[in-house]
């Protein structure tokens, strides 16, 4: 039928693992509980898919092969790559949406020169989403990545291009599609550096991302973002091109820089799905 | 290039079962599948962290590797800093250390 909803949400793997860390569980628990309205409300879609657009982590993406952007057509995913006791979720396997997951692929292929996955593990990228989003694994799930960190990266506006792809390719299938995208705003995760945030950064970047500045969205250079932002602000591609895919104005729902034992500028926004 | 084996060794590691029994059974054979350096497989047999940070191996590569091996998520962040300290800045690739080792949570600090 159509994409019936988008949205972007943090996967960072201290939302789940250094949860019993958290000194600030008010603001936590504010989080969790917006990040369960996320859940309510793909839920209330009425989807029968969720598209998870992620940048994962070299969970099944090396340099000795590294495509821009990938999508899985899988009939079942494994998950988390991680240590079960470190990221606080349990091994477990999600189902995917082969006959979907290749009818939307082959639509993008008609713009954008996407590669396809039939095996694919499932990291911190999308395992924290999913144990907030679809907490008993029960909606068929199509993951995405985009190349946030392999350089050279994909190109923000292909990013875009892509988003756009996705959505001609929902709107192009029966099924009710909704489609998260998940990644960071600012942030050094997995240095000596984990914790440190640009608040300012990361709500100049998301107030233009909710507005659909696409010129603005598109000018980060990659030496700009990893200055002000981190190796982990490579990840804004995720963001772009869901923007894109939506179409209209977002929603930041949740925003803040006062949890940085999650690692990152936490976030949770929707958009509406432009006609 | 041997940065890359290096990577790729711990990128097999992170995913793999089999790799992960082998890494337990038989370390040297496993090591011995990448063209490595000396200091890089003697890194990967002390599961040197603060040194693999140093020699540039990818911050999320290195972060499941140890939590691989057991290490607990301030001590991770500790061993990189050692390591800048004992071997000197970050080598390679794009997770060198921005600041001057500080800690940027009150929950580390208050450990």
């Amino acid at each position: 039928m159509s994409l019936v909803y988008a949205g972007v949400c943090s996967h960072a793997p201290g939302i789940t693992g250094r949860a019993d860390l958290c000194e600030n569980t008010e603001k936590r628990d504010e989080f969790y509980a917006q990040l369960d309205k996320q859940r309510q409300d793909i839920e209330d879609s009425g989807a029968e898919a969720l598209i998870v657009v992620a940048a994962e982590h070299f969970a099944n993406f090396f340099m000795n092969n590294m495509p821009a952007f990938c999508i899985g057509i899988g009939a079942e995913y494994q998950g988390p790559i991680e240590d079960p006791e470190w990221l606080k979720i349990s091994k477990t396997a999600v189902p995917g949406a082969p006959d979907l997951g290749t009818r939307i692929t082959r639509e993008v292929m008609q713009t954008v020169d996407v590669a396809y996955a039939e095996e694919w593990k499932f990291d911190h990228g999308i395992m924290v989403p999913l144990n907030f989003l679809t907490p008993n694994y029960d909606l068929p799930i199509i993951p995405v990545n985009i190349n946030c960190q392999g350089p050279p990266l994909t190109p923000l506006h292909r990013a875009w291009e892509f988003g756009l792809a996705l959505r001609r390719s929902c709107d192009a299938v029966p099924e009710k599609v909704a489609l998260v995208g998940t990644g960071g705003v600012s942030h050094w995760p997995a240095t000596p550096d984990s914790g440190k945030i640009n608040e300012e950064w990361d709500r100049r970047f998301l107030g233009q991302l909710m507005r659909q500045d696409k010129e603005a969205v598109l000018g980060y250079s990659d030496q700009e973002t990893y200055a002000q932002a981190g190796q982990g602000g490579y990840e804004i591609r995720t963001y772009i091109a869901t923007a894109a895919a939506a179409g209209g104005l977002g929603e930041l729902q949740f925003y803040t820089a006062e949890l940085p034992i999650f690692a990152v500028g936490v976030t949770v926004g929707r958009f509406d799905i432009a006609a | 290039m041997s940065l890359y084996y290096l990577q790729k060794f711990l990128y097999v590691l992170n995913r793999d079962e089999g790799a992960q029994k082998k890494y337990q059974n038989d370390l040297e054979a496993l090591l011995g599948d990448f063209d490595l350096t000396d200091e890089e497989a003697d890194a990967l047999r002390k599961g040197d962290i603060g040194l693999l940070y140093v020699l540039g191996v990818n911050g999320q590569i290195l972060m499941h590797y140890a939590a691989f091996l057991g290490i607990e998520w301030f001590d991770y962040l500790d061993m990189m800093r050692k390591g800048i300290e004992e071997h000197g800045p970050v080598r390679a690739g794009v997770y060198t250390m921005t600041g001057e080792g500080e800690s940027f949570t009150e929950e580390e600090k208050s450990r």
